[in-house]
């Protein structure tokens, strides 16, 4: 555990982090990023708590079993979306056309659209949720083995 | 804009690298620095497939308020983005075989963890 | 004895390297036919702005399904190795 300002400052910097990181997984089919790269910035930001108030705090918050699950989750949601083109082939992009998240925009360089991208979109939320689920889980059970020698339930 | 390089500079920095690794790999007896080089060697992998698709004068492939020009090829861009992560699992499996090891023999020297028992 | 063996394997894996670096294609000027069609069709057939993205998902998905299976075996065997110490130092 490090000192009072620092506790302080990664207090309030922990929010700007977690808005940063979920921009960037949100707009991957617009601007460059997606699922892997917003994963990574929003681990970055759960080891730099783990650094300022020590694993010991952390550990009654980040249980392991509700990290499991939501790995587990974000593994699903992608095979689901594999799974659900199974009409035509095994990847297919059954989305294009539809109103749901099917625009086709016009070619040449324009101002993006939220609404495009066909399955994309839902296949990057997949992917970041388990890059942050496991990402956290690794650094954490590190630094418990290595500081503290206690159980890691 | 750079438009003609002499000699392919930067294939002959990737081969330097590796040269670099495989030194370290070869010669050195710390666990750590061991890591170390398995680390730089995938570094000098990624380094080699970005740099295979650049086109003179080149612009990023993204259509969203993009400039005028040609654009850069946009496969082995995504093909770097999975080497990338399978990097990032194989130095954490080597860190925590490394942080057994070190718990059992208390010596960071490859050459002693040979002859351990049970 | 084992030096020398060593500086001898290392001299010769560089300048095969350095050869191959030398003789391939001028830097800047690439070959691409499957990349043109990529760039060309890409904003008709996924309906997506980034060129990148859609590669990654959609024209080569399985390569992402298959570094996602990666990704998760490495963090299950990580967590593994880390709890067969507890029960070691605990039941015997």
């Amino acid at each position: 555990m490090l000192s009072k300002i620092v506790r302080t400052i990664s207090d309030q910097l922990i929010l700007f982090i977690l808005v940063f990181g979920f921009y960037i997984i949100t707009h991957g089919h617009l601007t460059p990023g997606g699922g892997f790269q917003g994963g990574a910035v929003i681990a970055s930001g759960v080891v730099m708590m783990i650094v300022a108030f020590g694993s010991n705090q952390i550990k009654k918050s980040l249980r392991e079993r509700h990290l499991a699950v939501v790995e587990s989750s974000g593994a699903l949601i992608f095979i689901g979306m594999a799974f659900a083109g199974l009409g035509t082939t095994f990847f297919y992009n059954f989305l294009v056309g539809t109103p749901v998240f099917g625009i086709i925009p016009p070619t040449g360089p324009n101002p993006g659209n939220l609404w495009t991208g066909g399955v994309i979109p839902l296949m990057n939320l997949g992917v970041g949720l388990k890059v942050i689920a496991g990402l956290s889980a690794v650094v954490l059970a590190m630094a418990l083995f290595s500081s503290g020698e206690e159980v890691e339930e | 804009m750079i438009q003609y390089i002499p000699y392919n500079i930067p294939f002959i920095a990737v081969a330097l690298l590796v040269g670099i690794a495989l030194y370290i790999l070869i010669f050195k007896r710390n666990m750590v620095k061991i890591v170390m080089g398995v680390a730089i060697l995938g570094a000098a992998v990624n380094l080699f497939l970005v740099a295979l698709g650049y086109r003179a004068g080149g612009v990023a492939p993204i259509y969203t308020v993009s400039p005028q020009g040609p654009m850069v090829l946009p496969v082995p861009q995504a093909l770097t983005l999975t080497s990338i992560v399978i990097a990032v699992s194989i130095i954490a499996l080597m860190l925590t075989m490394v942080m057994h090891t070190y718990r059992h023999t208390k010596d960071v020297d490859a050459k002693k963890s040979r002859t351990m028992k049970g | 004895m084992r030096q020398i063996a060593g500086w001898i394997l290392l001299i010769v894996l560089v300048a095969f390297l350095i050869s191959g670096a030398l003789s391939m294609h001028p830097f800047g000027y690439p070959p691409s036919d499957m990349d043109d069609y990529m760039i060309e069709n890409s904003q008709a057939e996924t309906a997506n702005n980034n060129v990148v993205a859609a590669v990654l998902f959609d024209y080569r998905g399985l390569d992402t399904l298959g570094e996602a299976t990666v990704l998760f075996t490495a963090v299950t065997g990580v967590l593994l190795l880390f709890r067969a110490l507890k029960r070691k130092e605990k039941g015997s």
